[in-house]
């Protein structure tokens, strides 16, 4: 068995995964995609919250793959599953209906009250870039009890006092338009840097946790707003021998994703 | 070409008559300049050969309705077929970008795309309006959003009903999608169309019956005693389905669960391709003008890669549909019931 010593030659995804994974404790139902969240989920599911379930955008609930899936449609995620369901259940009974307690979202910006880009850079009608769209990212943010957020990248690009467009938007949004608010929005943002966290309706994201050597002067300088800084902000612990164990020779032995 | 727009034949009647067409004539019937056309599977199941076959006969002005626009949407757009198109997510999986996509909408080159954005949900919605022949569908998502600015097709209605606390909500609705045709893949079908999916079966059903013609590509046609020895597998019934094609592999470089599975490599490759206009230019020459069918795509994919798309056997479990143990009635035995 390889011998980890802690935090030593930790990369940037590892200690996202790691910081993301100990966010779970207490969840159950998970609805991810692929790649770092899948990673967190399973570490999650190994270490701190043994009954975390993931249900993939693609309609498979309870998967038992026997290969590390490259996409949320992998085969492997298929074969063996507890259930697959069609896109009117998945969508409209299990994540409109209210079943989902932690939504996994990425996104190209984020602004303070947790509201998400994931459209276009520059102008909508003639963007300087086109971004994939919502997929299904506008129902994760107004449906489930709340939402992670996982950005690799924490520069005053992405982290923004002004969206280019408001993709998926947070309860704050919604309700100035007048709608109804069922979940917390945006409670966690995973960073390189650190962890960004917010209570809920009316609370904007505040610095809770730094990465170790990472300063919060750093932080603010790349942050596109003037960001609130928790009064009991911690440093956030190194990942553990053990979880650099099950991530490195468990969940991800040939580093699809622990790049 | 043989049959014209205006020779449009009536919705297929529920018989047991023979539905099965060649991919070229079922395309050459079903799909005519400036249609709607909705292409299904997500990411599973996608009829990719059917594109390439729009792209061969040259369809123009088409508006293509696809949730997840990716490789096969890109592909038909550089071959010039696309006017419209209505999506929720334009992106290669998570294995890159869609260059032609993005130059069409970035800079309009070689001209502009007339895009329809929409989220996961909304399409959804959209499908199972037009399924129903609704004016609209109701859902919980774009309060806040920017996207109803941006489209049409997210507009607030009021319900009419009172909720729990006498108030009367306020909820966004979507319009109907009802394409002139759609177009989806699945594993198997008899000659009438009937059709058994399994693995992930996304929005086919939903695709088909919004649809106003319904092409299905099959890996492969089968008995009637197959459909028959497992009649909930049958994901969408003869009287959804016009045309059945038997293409096997028709899905590269998606997959079909059972037969063959995803080409990763391809999927990554694909950034590069289409992220070079000379590049994909070239790709579009040799593998689509280039071939006449999709008999001749594969076998230039050729067997070690096709080798490497098989997949092993993991078989169902068997259920007992049950039969009735009285002796069955036969034809005479009615007549002399009825008098």
């Amino acid at each position: 068995m390889t011998s980890v010593a802690e935090g030593v030659g930790v990369t940037a995804t590892e200690l996202l995964t790691v910081v993301a994974s100990r966010e779970l404790a207490g969840r159950h139902t998970v609805f991810a995609g692929i790649g770092l969240p899948t990673l967190a989920v399973s570490l999650a599911s190994m270490t701190t919250e043994p009954n975390l379930e993931i249900v993939y955008e693609s309609g498979v609930c309870g998967a038992h793959p026997s290969h590390l899936p490259e996409t949320i449609a992998d085969s492997v995620l298929i074969t063996g599953a507890e259930a697959v369901l069609s896109m009117p259940v998945l969508f409209g009974y299990v994540l409109q209906g209210g079943h989902i307690d932690v939504g996994f979202l990425g996104a190209a910006q984020i602004d303070r009250w947790g509201n998400l880009n994931s459209s276009v850079i520059g102008p909508w009608e003639n963007p300087k870039v086109r971004l994939p769209g919502s997929g299904g990212a506008v129902e994760v943010a107004a449906n489930s009890k709340e939402v992670f957020v996982v950005m690799r990248r924490h520069d005053a690009r992405t982290f923004v006092e002004s969206l280019d467009f408001c993709t998926s938007p947070g309860p704050d949004r919604a309700l100035a338009e007048g709608g109804r608010v069922r979940g917390a929005g945006v409670t966690k943002v995973v960073t390189e840097l650190g962890i960004l966290t917010r209570s809920g309706v009316h609370d904007e994201l505040k610095l809770s946790a730094v990465h170790e050597g990472v300063s919060v002067d750093h932080v603010l300088a790349n942050t596109g707003w003037d960001l609130k800084v928790a009064e009991d902000l911690r440093v956030t612990p190194a990942p553990t021998a053990e979880e650099l164990r099950l991530l490195r020779t468990e969940i991800d032995p040939r580093r699809v994703y622990l790049r | 070409m043989t049959i014209q727009a205006s020779a449009t034949p009536p919705k297929a009647a529920p018989t047991t008559k023979d539905k099965t067409l060649s991919m070229k004539e079922a395309i050459s019937r079903y799909v005519h300049d400036g249609d709607v056309v909705a292409i299904e599977g997500f990411t599973h199941a996608i009829p990719t050969a059917a594109g390439h076959e729009i792209i061969r006969q040259r369809r123009k002005n088409l508006t293509l309705v696809r949730m997840t626009a990716d490789i096969v949407a890109d592909q038909m757009l550089a071959g010039g077929c696309i006017a419209t198109l209505v999506s929720s997510f334009v992106g290669n999986s998570s294995a890159g970008s869609l260059g032609e996509i993005r130059r069409r909408i970035e800079r309009a080159d070689p001209e502009p795309l007339d895009y329809q954005e929409y989220s996961h949900y909304g399409m959804i919605c959209r499908y199972l309006a037009g399924a129903q022949r609704l004016p609209f569908y109701p859902l919980r998502s774009y309060f806040g959003s920017d996207l109803p600015r941006i489209q049409q097709g997210m507009r607030k209605v009021t319900s009419p009903f009172p909720d729990d606390d006498g108030a009367f909500e306020e909820i966004y609705v979507v319009p109907p999608i009802n394409p002139d045709v759609a177009i989806v893949h699945a594993q198997r079908a008899d000659r009438s169309g009937n059709v058994q999916m399994w693995g992930l079966t996304g929005i086919q059903a939903e695709a088909v019956f919004s649809a106003k013609r319904a092409i299905v590509v099959v890996e492969e046609v089968v008995d009637d005693d197959v459909i028959r020895a497992d009649p909930n597998r049958t994901v969408i019934p003869a009287l959804a389905v016009d045309a059945v094609v038997e293409c096997p592999g028709a899905t590269h470089p998606s997959f079909s669960q059972g037969y063959s599975d995803r080409d990763n490599d391809f999927y990554r490759a694909w950034s590069g391709i289409s992220g070079d206009k000379t590049l994909l230019s070239a790709w579009m020459e040799e593998w689509i003008y280039g071939t006449a069918d999709h008999t001749e795509y594969l076998a230039k994919l050729g067997s070690s890669t096709l080798s490497r798309l098989g997949v092993g056997q993991a078989l169902s479990g068997r259920i007992n549909y049950g039969t009735r143990l009285e002796p069955a009635l036969d034809a005479d035995d009615h007549v002399k019931e009825s008098k």
